[in-house]
Protein backbone atom coordinates (compact mmCIF):
# COMPACT_ATOMS: atom_id res chain seq x y z
CA UNK A 1 0.00 0.00 0.00
CA UNK A 2 1.36 3.40 -1.01
CA UNK A 3 1.34 6.05 1.67
CA UNK A 4 -0.72 9.21 1.38
CA UNK A 5 2.54 11.13 1.05
CA UNK A 6 3.66 8.96 -1.89
CA UNK A 7 0.41 9.36 -3.76
CA UNK A 8 0.40 13.12 -3.22
CA UNK A 9 3.92 13.28 -4.68
CA UNK A 10 2.81 11.25 -7.68
CA UNK A 11 -0.03 13.64 -8.37
CA UNK A 12 2.20 16.69 -8.03
CA UNK A 13 4.56 15.15 -10.57
CA UNK A 14 1.76 14.39 -13.00
CA UNK A 15 0.47 17.96 -12.81
CA UNK A 16 3.95 19.43 -13.24
CA UNK A 17 3.76 18.33 -16.87
CA UNK A 18 1.00 20.77 -17.66
CA UNK A 19 1.95 24.21 -18.91
CA UNK A 20 -1.48 25.76 -19.20
CA UNK A 21 -4.69 25.82 -17.26
CA UNK A 22 -6.42 24.24 -20.25
CA UNK A 23 -4.26 21.11 -20.04
CA UNK A 24 -4.79 20.96 -16.30
CA UNK A 25 -8.55 21.37 -16.60
CA UNK A 26 -8.71 18.85 -19.46
CA UNK A 27 -6.94 16.33 -17.23
CA UNK A 28 -9.32 17.03 -14.34
CA UNK A 29 -12.29 16.59 -16.67
CA UNK A 30 -10.86 13.22 -17.80
CA UNK A 31 -10.35 12.20 -14.18
CA UNK A 32 -13.91 13.21 -13.43
CA UNK A 33 -15.23 11.15 -16.32
CA UNK A 34 -13.25 8.09 -15.29
CA UNK A 35 -14.33 8.19 -11.64
CA UNK A 36 -16.05 4.93 -10.66
CA UNK A 37 -19.79 5.30 -10.81
CA UNK A 38 -21.41 5.68 -7.42
CA UNK A 39 -24.21 3.14 -7.10
CA UNK A 40 -27.69 4.65 -6.94
CA UNK A 41 -28.27 3.06 -3.53
CA UNK A 42 -25.60 5.40 -2.16
CA UNK A 43 -26.86 8.50 -3.96
CA UNK A 44 -29.22 9.21 -1.13
CA UNK A 45 -30.09 12.30 0.81
CA UNK A 46 -28.04 11.22 3.85
CA UNK A 47 -24.89 11.08 1.70
CA UNK A 48 -25.28 14.53 0.16
CA UNK A 49 -22.77 17.21 0.95
CA UNK A 50 -24.57 20.33 -0.09
CA UNK A 51 -22.87 23.12 -1.94
CA UNK A 52 -24.56 26.09 -3.50
CA UNK A 53 -22.85 25.54 -6.86
CA UNK A 54 -22.53 21.78 -7.11
CA UNK A 55 -23.31 18.92 -4.80
CA UNK A 56 -21.33 15.91 -3.73
CA UNK A 57 -22.40 12.44 -2.58
CA UNK A 58 -19.98 10.63 -0.31
CA UNK A 59 -20.13 7.03 0.89
CA UNK A 60 -17.54 5.32 3.07
CA UNK A 61 -16.94 1.66 4.00
CA UNK A 62 -14.62 -0.01 6.44
CA UNK A 63 -12.30 -2.56 4.76
CA UNK A 64 -9.72 -4.41 6.89
CA UNK A 65 -8.74 -1.49 9.09
CA UNK A 66 -8.78 0.89 6.16
CA UNK A 67 -11.51 3.08 4.74
CA UNK A 68 -12.80 2.90 1.21
CA UNK A 69 -14.46 6.01 -0.17
CA UNK A 70 -16.90 6.32 -3.03
CA UNK A 71 -18.19 9.67 -4.21
CA UNK A 72 -19.82 11.51 -7.04
CA UNK A 73 -20.84 15.04 -8.01
CA UNK A 74 -23.14 16.65 -10.53
CA UNK A 75 -20.31 18.88 -11.79
CA UNK A 76 -17.44 17.32 -13.71
CA UNK A 77 -14.67 19.60 -12.40
CA UNK A 78 -15.74 18.81 -8.85
CA UNK A 79 -15.72 15.14 -9.81
CA UNK A 80 -12.15 15.48 -11.08
CA UNK A 81 -10.97 16.71 -7.71
CA UNK A 82 -13.03 14.05 -5.97
CA UNK A 83 -11.14 11.47 -8.06
CA UNK A 84 -7.86 12.91 -6.76
CA UNK A 85 -9.03 12.95 -3.16
CA UNK A 86 -10.24 9.37 -3.39
CA UNK A 87 -6.97 8.30 -4.94
CA UNK A 88 -5.12 9.85 -2.00
CA UNK A 89 -7.36 8.91 0.92
CA UNK A 90 -9.20 5.74 -0.08
CA UNK A 91 -7.86 2.45 1.37
CA UNK A 92 -5.79 4.26 3.96
CA UNK A 93 -5.82 3.79 7.71
CA UNK A 94 -8.08 6.12 9.74
CA UNK A 95 -5.17 7.75 11.60
CA UNK A 96 -3.37 8.57 8.38
CA UNK A 97 -6.56 10.03 6.87
CA UNK A 98 -7.13 12.19 9.92
CA UNK A 99 -3.56 13.51 9.78
CA UNK A 100 -3.47 14.09 6.01
CA UNK A 101 -2.63 17.70 5.21
CA UNK A 102 -3.49 17.35 1.50
CA UNK A 103 -0.97 20.02 0.53
CA UNK A 104 -0.91 18.69 -3.02
CA UNK A 105 -4.09 20.57 -3.86
CA UNK A 106 -2.30 23.86 -3.31
CA UNK A 107 0.89 22.67 -4.97
CA UNK A 108 -0.90 21.76 -8.19
CA UNK A 109 -2.65 25.14 -8.17
CA UNK A 110 -6.18 24.07 -7.40
CA UNK A 111 -6.54 25.59 -3.96
CA UNK A 112 -9.17 27.97 -5.32
CA UNK A 113 -11.38 24.93 -5.77
CA UNK A 114 -11.49 24.57 -2.00
CA UNK A 115 -12.32 28.16 -1.22
CA UNK A 116 -15.62 28.85 0.49
CA UNK A 117 -16.71 31.13 -2.31
CA UNK A 118 -16.74 28.28 -4.79
CA UNK A 119 -19.40 26.67 -2.61
CA UNK A 120 -18.94 23.42 -4.46
CA UNK A 121 -19.03 21.09 -1.45
CA UNK A 122 -15.39 20.02 -1.72
CA UNK A 123 -14.20 21.61 1.47
CA UNK A 124 -17.05 20.01 3.35
CA UNK A 125 -16.28 16.74 1.59
CA UNK A 126 -12.75 16.60 2.98
CA UNK A 127 -14.10 17.38 6.41
CA UNK A 128 -16.67 14.61 6.05
CA UNK A 129 -14.00 12.12 4.89
CA UNK A 130 -12.04 12.88 8.04
CA UNK A 131 -15.11 12.62 10.22
CA UNK A 132 -15.76 9.12 8.82
CA UNK A 133 -12.15 8.21 9.61
CA UNK A 134 -12.58 9.50 13.15
CA UNK A 135 -15.82 7.56 13.57
CA UNK A 136 -14.31 4.28 12.29
CA UNK A 137 -11.30 4.71 14.52
CA UNK A 138 -13.48 4.83 17.60
CA UNK A 139 -15.74 1.94 16.56
CA UNK B 1 -20.62 58.72 -28.13
CA UNK B 2 -17.87 58.65 -25.51
CA UNK B 3 -16.78 55.09 -24.84
CA UNK B 4 -18.67 54.33 -21.62
CA UNK B 5 -15.98 51.82 -20.68
CA UNK B 6 -13.57 54.66 -19.98
CA UNK B 7 -15.84 55.81 -17.17
CA UNK B 8 -15.58 52.50 -15.34
CA UNK B 9 -11.96 51.95 -14.29
CA UNK B 10 -12.42 48.35 -13.14
CA UNK B 11 -13.29 47.25 -16.68
CA UNK B 12 -9.57 47.52 -17.51
CA UNK B 13 -8.85 44.59 -15.20
CA UNK B 14 -6.93 41.63 -16.58
CA UNK B 15 -8.24 38.24 -15.42
CA UNK B 16 -6.11 35.16 -16.06
CA UNK B 17 -4.23 37.03 -18.79
CA UNK B 18 -7.46 38.04 -20.52
CA UNK B 19 -9.25 41.34 -20.51
CA UNK B 20 -12.18 41.15 -18.12
CA UNK B 21 -15.58 40.74 -19.71
CA UNK B 22 -18.08 41.55 -17.03
CA UNK B 23 -21.47 39.95 -17.64
CA UNK B 24 -22.64 39.75 -14.04
CA UNK B 25 -24.42 43.08 -13.91
CA UNK B 26 -27.64 41.71 -12.45
CA UNK B 27 -25.64 40.84 -9.34
CA UNK B 28 -24.00 44.24 -9.19
CA UNK B 29 -22.91 46.81 -11.75
CA UNK B 30 -19.47 48.35 -11.81
CA UNK B 31 -19.03 51.83 -10.39
CA UNK B 32 -18.83 55.00 -12.42
CA UNK B 33 -15.58 56.90 -11.76
CA UNK B 34 -17.52 59.90 -10.48
CA UNK B 35 -19.01 57.65 -7.76
CA UNK B 36 -15.58 56.42 -6.73
CA UNK B 37 -14.16 59.97 -6.74
CA UNK B 38 -17.05 61.21 -4.65
CA UNK B 39 -16.49 58.55 -1.98
CA UNK B 40 -12.81 59.52 -1.78
CA UNK B 41 -13.69 63.19 -1.64
CA UNK B 42 -16.26 62.59 1.09
CA UNK B 43 -13.81 60.85 3.42
CA UNK B 44 -10.99 63.27 2.58
CA UNK B 45 -12.89 66.51 2.93
CA UNK B 46 -16.47 66.20 4.07
CA UNK B 47 -16.93 63.36 6.54
CA UNK B 48 -19.14 64.17 9.47
CA UNK B 49 -22.30 62.76 11.00
CA UNK B 50 -25.40 64.24 9.49
CA UNK B 51 -28.37 66.16 10.99
CA UNK B 52 -28.28 67.99 14.31
CA UNK B 53 -24.61 68.99 13.96
CA UNK B 54 -24.04 72.72 14.13
CA UNK B 55 -20.49 72.71 12.83
CA UNK B 56 -19.28 73.26 9.28
CA UNK B 57 -18.66 69.64 8.27
CA UNK B 58 -21.95 68.40 9.66
CA UNK B 59 -23.79 71.13 7.79
CA UNK B 60 -21.96 70.19 4.61
CA UNK B 61 -22.52 66.44 4.81
CA UNK B 62 -26.17 66.96 5.80
CA UNK B 63 -26.71 69.23 2.82
CA UNK B 64 -25.15 66.73 0.43
CA UNK B 65 -27.01 63.79 2.00
CA UNK B 66 -30.30 65.58 1.50
CA UNK B 67 -29.32 66.52 -2.06
CA UNK B 68 -29.08 62.79 -2.77
CA UNK B 69 -32.62 62.38 -1.49
CA UNK B 70 -33.80 65.05 -3.91
CA UNK B 71 -31.89 63.37 -6.75
CA UNK B 72 -33.62 60.05 -6.01
CA UNK B 73 -36.97 61.76 -5.73
CA UNK B 74 -36.50 63.35 -9.16
CA UNK B 75 -35.11 60.13 -10.63
CA UNK B 76 -38.28 58.15 -9.85
CA UNK B 77 -40.58 61.20 -9.94
CA UNK B 78 -41.84 60.93 -6.38
CA UNK B 79 -44.07 63.71 -5.12
CA UNK B 80 -42.14 64.54 -1.94
CA UNK B 81 -38.53 64.28 -0.80
CA UNK B 82 -39.61 62.64 2.44
CA UNK B 83 -41.17 59.76 0.53
CA UNK B 84 -37.61 58.56 -0.12
CA UNK B 85 -36.28 56.39 2.72
CA UNK B 86 -32.62 55.43 2.57
CA UNK B 87 -31.90 51.83 3.52
CA UNK B 88 -29.01 49.40 3.17
CA UNK B 89 -30.39 47.92 -0.04
CA UNK B 90 -33.42 46.28 -1.62
CA UNK B 91 -33.41 43.41 0.87
CA UNK B 92 -33.36 45.88 3.74
CA UNK B 93 -36.18 47.90 2.15
CA UNK B 94 -38.38 44.81 1.84
CA UNK B 95 -37.58 43.74 5.38
CA UNK B 96 -38.44 47.22 6.63
CA UNK B 97 -41.86 47.04 5.05
CA UNK B 98 -42.45 43.41 6.04
CA UNK B 99 -41.54 44.27 9.60
CA UNK B 100 -44.03 47.17 9.63
CA UNK B 101 -46.74 44.99 8.11
CA UNK B 102 -46.05 42.39 10.79
CA UNK B 103 -47.46 44.91 13.23
CA UNK B 104 -50.62 45.71 11.29
CA UNK B 105 -51.71 42.50 9.57
CA UNK B 106 -53.92 39.95 11.25
CA UNK B 107 -55.09 36.39 10.75
CA UNK B 108 -57.28 36.15 7.65
CA UNK B 109 -55.34 38.82 5.74
CA UNK B 110 -53.47 37.79 2.64
CA UNK B 111 -50.21 38.79 0.94
CA UNK B 112 -49.57 37.96 -2.71
CA UNK B 113 -46.11 37.37 -4.15
CA UNK B 114 -45.07 35.42 -7.25
CA UNK B 115 -43.20 32.28 -8.13
CA UNK B 116 -40.42 34.32 -9.79
CA UNK B 117 -39.48 36.37 -6.73
CA UNK B 118 -35.93 36.62 -5.41
CA UNK B 119 -35.63 34.94 -2.01
CA UNK B 120 -35.46 38.43 -0.50
CA UNK B 121 -39.02 39.05 -1.66
CA UNK B 122 -40.20 35.68 -0.33
CA UNK B 123 -38.63 35.06 3.06
CA UNK B 124 -39.53 38.42 4.72
CA UNK B 125 -43.19 37.80 3.80
CA UNK B 126 -43.06 34.24 5.09
CA UNK B 127 -41.75 35.67 8.35
CA UNK B 128 -44.45 38.34 8.32
CA UNK B 129 -47.12 35.65 7.81
CA UNK B 130 -45.67 33.55 10.62
CA UNK B 131 -45.88 36.53 12.93
CA UNK B 132 -49.40 37.58 12.03
CA UNK B 133 -51.25 34.49 10.85
CA UNK B 134 -51.73 36.12 7.45
CA UNK B 135 -51.64 33.85 4.41
CA UNK B 136 -49.09 33.98 1.59
CA UNK B 137 -50.50 33.43 -1.90
CA UNK B 138 -48.26 32.73 -4.87
CA UNK B 139 -48.88 33.82 -8.46
CA UNK B 140 -47.54 31.03 -10.69
CA UNK B 141 -45.43 31.61 -13.79
CA UNK B 142 -45.91 30.22 -17.29
CA UNK B 143 -43.51 28.20 -19.45
CA UNK B 144 -42.26 31.45 -20.98
CA UNK B 145 -41.38 32.71 -17.53
CA UNK B 146 -44.21 35.24 -17.36
CA UNK B 147 -46.63 35.89 -14.54
CA UNK B 148 -49.93 34.06 -14.98
CA UNK B 149 -52.16 37.12 -14.84
CA UNK B 150 -55.40 35.13 -14.96
CA UNK B 151 -54.28 33.29 -11.86
CA UNK B 152 -53.38 36.61 -10.26
CA UNK B 153 -56.94 37.85 -10.91
CA UNK B 154 -58.24 34.75 -9.13
CA UNK B 155 -55.97 35.27 -6.14
CA UNK B 156 -56.47 38.97 -5.49
CA UNK B 157 -59.48 39.80 -3.32
CA UNK B 158 -60.65 42.04 -0.53
CA UNK B 159 -58.56 39.85 1.81
CA UNK B 160 -55.40 40.89 -0.02
CA UNK B 161 -53.61 43.57 1.99
CA UNK B 162 -50.36 43.68 0.07
CA UNK B 163 -49.07 42.52 -3.30
CA UNK B 164 -45.28 42.34 -3.57
CA UNK B 165 -43.99 41.60 -7.05
CA UNK B 166 -40.71 42.09 -8.85
CA UNK B 167 -40.53 44.60 -11.67
CA UNK B 168 -37.95 42.52 -13.55
CA UNK B 169 -37.05 38.93 -12.74
CA UNK B 170 -33.37 38.51 -11.84
CA UNK B 171 -33.19 34.95 -13.14
CA UNK B 172 -35.56 35.08 -16.13
CA UNK B 173 -35.23 38.68 -17.26
CA UNK B 174 -39.00 39.05 -17.64
CA UNK B 175 -40.33 42.60 -17.40
CA UNK B 176 -43.61 42.28 -15.56
CA UNK B 177 -46.74 44.28 -16.48
CA UNK B 178 -46.64 46.07 -13.14
CA UNK B 179 -49.05 48.81 -14.09
CA UNK B 180 -51.73 46.22 -14.74
CA UNK B 181 -50.90 44.46 -11.46
CA UNK B 182 -51.03 47.74 -9.54
CA UNK B 183 -54.42 48.64 -11.04
CA UNK B 184 -55.91 45.20 -10.38
CA UNK B 185 -54.61 45.29 -6.81
CA UNK B 186 -55.98 48.74 -6.16
CA UNK B 187 -59.40 47.70 -7.50
CA UNK B 188 -59.40 45.16 -4.68
CA UNK B 189 -58.14 47.59 -2.08
CA UNK B 190 -54.66 46.05 -1.83
CA UNK B 191 -51.43 48.01 -1.61
CA UNK B 192 -48.51 47.18 -3.88
CA UNK B 193 -44.75 46.96 -3.35
CA UNK B 194 -42.64 46.63 -6.49
CA UNK B 195 -39.14 45.20 -6.14
CA UNK B 196 -37.22 47.32 -8.60
CA UNK B 197 -33.75 45.92 -7.94
CA UNK B 198 -33.30 44.80 -11.55
CA UNK B 199 -35.31 47.61 -13.06
CA UNK B 200 -34.25 51.01 -11.80
CA UNK B 201 -31.09 51.20 -13.94
CA UNK B 202 -32.67 49.64 -17.01
CA UNK B 203 -36.20 51.01 -17.49
CA UNK B 204 -37.75 54.36 -16.66
CA UNK B 205 -39.52 54.37 -13.33
CA UNK B 206 -42.16 56.99 -12.60
CA UNK B 207 -43.81 56.14 -9.30
CA UNK B 208 -46.59 58.69 -9.73
CA UNK B 209 -47.47 57.47 -13.21
CA UNK B 210 -47.40 53.87 -11.96
CA UNK B 211 -49.44 54.92 -8.93
CA UNK B 212 -47.38 52.36 -7.00
CA UNK B 213 -47.62 52.40 -3.20
CA UNK B 214 -44.08 51.26 -2.44
CA UNK B 215 -41.06 50.81 -4.69
CA UNK B 216 -37.57 49.71 -3.73
CA UNK B 217 -34.14 49.30 -5.29
CA UNK B 218 -30.40 49.20 -4.54
CA UNK B 219 -27.77 51.78 -5.45
CA UNK B 220 -25.19 49.14 -6.29
CA UNK B 221 -27.18 47.83 -9.24
CA UNK B 222 -27.33 51.41 -10.59
CA UNK B 223 -23.59 51.97 -10.99
CA UNK B 224 -23.56 53.27 -7.41
CA UNK B 225 -22.04 52.06 -4.14
CA UNK B 226 -23.02 48.98 -2.15
CA UNK B 227 -24.80 49.33 1.18
CA UNK B 228 -27.29 51.94 -0.01
CA UNK B 229 -30.88 51.29 -0.99
CA UNK B 230 -34.14 53.11 -1.36
CA UNK B 231 -37.64 52.48 -0.17
CA UNK B 232 -40.15 54.79 -1.77
CA UNK B 233 -43.58 54.95 -0.19
CA UNK B 234 -46.57 57.24 -0.61
CA UNK B 235 -46.49 59.88 2.11
CA UNK B 236 -49.86 58.98 3.55
CA UNK B 237 -49.03 55.27 3.76
CA UNK B 238 -45.60 55.79 5.32
CA UNK B 239 -47.12 58.15 7.87
CA UNK B 240 -49.55 55.46 8.96
CA UNK B 241 -47.00 52.67 9.22
CA UNK B 242 -45.52 51.96 12.65
CA UNK B 243 -41.76 52.71 12.94
CA UNK B 244 -39.23 50.01 12.09
CA UNK B 245 -36.00 50.17 14.07
CA UNK B 246 -35.68 52.28 17.18
CA UNK B 247 -32.69 54.49 17.87
CA UNK B 248 -31.24 57.90 17.20
CA UNK B 249 -32.58 60.12 14.45
CA UNK B 250 -36.03 58.48 14.40
CA UNK B 251 -37.40 60.10 17.55
CA UNK B 252 -39.17 63.32 18.32
CA UNK B 253 -38.96 63.10 22.08
CA UNK B 254 -37.69 60.33 24.32
CA UNK B 255 -38.81 59.94 27.89
CA UNK B 256 -39.01 56.73 29.89
CA UNK B 257 -42.78 57.09 30.02
CA UNK B 258 -43.38 57.51 26.29
CA UNK B 259 -41.33 58.17 23.19
CA UNK B 260 -42.78 59.98 20.22
CA UNK B 261 -41.43 59.43 16.77
CA UNK B 262 -39.93 61.78 14.24
CA UNK B 263 -41.70 62.62 11.02
CA UNK B 264 -40.80 61.24 7.60
CA UNK B 265 -38.27 60.24 6.41
CA UNK B 266 -36.36 60.14 9.72
CA UNK B 267 -38.95 57.87 11.36
CA UNK B 268 -37.53 55.02 9.25
CA UNK B 269 -33.87 56.02 9.31
CA UNK B 270 -32.66 55.11 12.79
CA UNK B 271 -28.94 55.25 13.40
CA UNK B 272 -26.09 56.67 11.35
CA UNK B 273 -26.62 55.72 7.72
CA UNK B 274 -24.03 55.04 5.03
CA UNK B 275 -23.50 58.77 4.55
CA UNK B 276 -20.62 58.58 2.07
CA UNK B 277 -22.48 55.94 0.08
CA UNK B 278 -25.69 57.93 -0.10
CA UNK B 279 -23.79 61.06 -1.17
CA UNK B 280 -21.86 59.16 -3.85
CA UNK B 281 -25.09 57.56 -5.04
CA UNK B 282 -26.11 60.96 -6.38
CA UNK B 283 -23.24 60.81 -8.85
CA UNK B 284 -24.58 57.50 -10.20
CA UNK B 285 -28.03 59.03 -10.57
CA UNK B 286 -26.52 62.05 -12.32
CA UNK B 287 -24.78 59.67 -14.72
CA UNK B 288 -28.06 57.84 -15.41
CA UNK B 289 -29.97 61.08 -15.84
CA UNK B 290 -27.36 62.55 -18.20
CA UNK B 291 -27.04 59.42 -20.32
CA UNK B 292 -30.78 58.81 -20.11
CA UNK B 293 -32.21 55.46 -19.13
CA UNK B 294 -34.03 55.17 -22.52
CA UNK B 295 -30.71 55.49 -24.35
CA UNK B 296 -29.15 52.86 -22.14
CA UNK B 297 -32.16 50.57 -22.57
CA UNK B 298 -31.93 50.82 -26.33
CA UNK B 299 -28.32 49.72 -26.25
CA UNK B 300 -29.04 46.95 -23.74
CA UNK B 301 -31.98 45.70 -25.82
CA UNK B 302 -29.64 45.45 -28.77
CA UNK B 303 -27.17 43.42 -26.67
CA UNK B 304 -30.01 41.21 -25.44
CA UNK B 305 -31.23 40.42 -28.96
CA UNK B 306 -27.73 39.92 -30.28
CA UNK B 307 -26.74 37.55 -27.46
CA UNK B 308 -30.04 35.66 -27.57
CA UNK B 309 -29.62 35.02 -31.27
CA UNK B 310 -25.99 33.95 -30.86
CA UNK B 311 -26.87 31.59 -28.02
CA UNK B 312 -29.77 30.07 -29.92
CA UNK B 313 -27.31 29.11 -32.68
CA UNK B 314 -25.38 26.84 -30.33
CA UNK B 315 -26.54 23.23 -30.11
CA UNK B 316 -27.83 22.07 -26.74
CA UNK B 317 -28.50 25.53 -25.31
CA UNK B 318 -31.86 26.16 -23.73
CA UNK B 319 -32.74 29.69 -22.68
CA UNK B 320 -34.78 29.81 -19.48
CA UNK B 321 -37.13 32.78 -19.61
CA UNK B 322 -38.37 33.50 -23.12
CA UNK B 323 -40.87 36.27 -22.57
CA UNK B 324 -41.19 38.81 -25.36
CA UNK B 325 -40.69 41.54 -22.79
CA UNK B 326 -37.26 41.03 -21.32
CA UNK B 327 -34.51 43.06 -19.77
CA UNK B 328 -30.88 42.26 -20.69
CA UNK B 329 -30.65 39.13 -18.55
CA UNK B 330 -30.25 35.69 -20.14
CA UNK B 331 -30.34 32.48 -18.13
CA UNK B 332 -29.46 29.33 -20.00
CA UNK B 333 -28.58 25.68 -19.57
CA UNK B 334 -26.35 23.55 -21.77
CA UNK B 335 -27.35 19.95 -22.32
CA UNK B 336 -25.33 17.53 -20.17
CA UNK B 337 -23.07 20.28 -18.84
CA UNK B 338 -23.21 21.60 -15.29
CA UNK B 339 -23.36 25.37 -14.91
CA UNK B 340 -20.59 25.30 -12.32
CA UNK B 341 -18.14 23.72 -14.79
CA UNK B 342 -19.09 26.28 -17.41
CA UNK B 343 -18.61 29.18 -15.00
CA UNK B 344 -15.16 27.93 -13.96
CA UNK B 345 -13.87 27.60 -17.50
CA UNK B 346 -15.32 30.91 -18.68
CA UNK B 347 -13.67 32.58 -15.69
CA UNK B 348 -10.32 31.22 -16.84
CA UNK B 349 -10.96 32.97 -20.15
CA UNK B 350 -11.79 36.25 -18.40
CA UNK B 351 -15.56 36.11 -18.72
CA UNK B 352 -17.49 36.77 -15.50
CA UNK B 353 -20.91 35.14 -15.50
CA UNK B 354 -23.09 33.96 -12.64
CA UNK B 355 -24.03 30.34 -12.09
CA UNK B 356 -26.45 28.66 -9.72
CA UNK B 357 -30.02 29.24 -8.67
CA UNK B 358 -29.68 33.04 -8.41
CA UNK B 359 -31.61 33.08 -5.12
CA UNK B 360 -34.74 32.00 -7.00
CA UNK B 361 -35.04 28.33 -6.09
CA UNK B 362 -38.81 28.21 -6.88
CA UNK B 363 -38.01 29.26 -10.47
CA UNK B 364 -35.45 26.46 -10.77
CA UNK B 365 -38.00 24.01 -9.41
CA UNK B 366 -40.60 25.22 -11.89
CA UNK B 367 -38.25 24.54 -14.81
CA UNK B 368 -36.96 21.38 -13.16
CA UNK B 369 -33.30 22.41 -13.25
CA UNK B 370 -30.57 22.66 -10.59
CA UNK B 371 -29.43 26.04 -11.79
CA UNK B 372 -28.50 28.08 -14.82
CA UNK B 373 -25.65 30.07 -16.26
CA UNK B 374 -26.65 33.70 -16.42
CA UNK B 375 -25.27 36.61 -18.41
CA UNK B 376 -26.61 40.07 -17.69
CA UNK B 377 -25.61 43.22 -19.51
CA UNK B 378 -25.13 46.85 -18.62
CA UNK B 379 -24.69 49.99 -20.64
CA UNK B 380 -20.90 49.57 -20.92
CA UNK B 381 -21.05 46.11 -22.51
CA UNK B 382 -20.58 45.65 -26.25
CA UNK B 383 -21.43 43.22 -29.04
CA UNK B 384 -17.68 42.55 -29.43
CA UNK B 385 -17.66 41.27 -25.87
CA UNK B 386 -20.61 39.03 -26.69
CA UNK B 387 -18.70 37.66 -29.69
CA UNK B 388 -15.76 36.81 -27.45
CA UNK B 389 -18.07 35.28 -24.85
CA UNK B 390 -19.72 33.07 -27.50
CA UNK B 391 -16.31 31.86 -28.68
CA UNK B 392 -15.26 31.17 -25.09
CA UNK B 393 -18.54 29.39 -24.44
CA UNK B 394 -18.09 27.15 -27.49
CA UNK B 395 -14.58 26.33 -26.34
CA UNK B 396 -15.83 25.50 -22.84
CA UNK B 397 -18.61 23.29 -24.20
CA UNK B 398 -16.05 21.45 -26.35
CA UNK B 399 -13.81 20.89 -23.31
CA UNK B 400 -16.69 19.60 -21.21
CA UNK B 401 -18.33 17.37 -23.82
Amino acid sequence: MKSIQNIEEEIVEEFSMFDSWIDKYDYLIDLGKSLDILKDEFKIKENIIAGCQSQVWLHAENKNDTIEYHADSDAIMTKGIIALLIRVLSNQRPNDIIDAKLDFIKTIGLEEQLSQTRANGLKSMIKQMKIYALAYKHN
Amino acid sequence: MIDPKKSFPILETIVNENKLIYFDNAATTQKHHSVIDEITKFYNKENSNIHRGVHYLSQLSTKKFEESRVAVKNFINAKHNHEIIFTRGTTDSINLLASCYSKILKSGDEIIISEMEHHSNIVPWQMCCENTGAKLKIVPITELGELDLNEFKNLVSSKTKLVSITHISNSLGTINPIKKIINLSHENGAKVLIDGAQAAAHVNVDVQDLNVDYYCFSAHKLYGPTGVGVLYGKEDLLNHLPPYQGGGEMIQEVTFEKTTYACLPHKFEAGTPNIGGVIAFKKAIDFLAETKVETMKKHEDHLLNYATESLNNINGIRIIGTSKKKSAIISFTVENIHHYDLGLILDKMGVAIRTGHHCTQPVMKKFNIAGTSRVSFAYYNTTEEIDYFILALKKAIKMLS
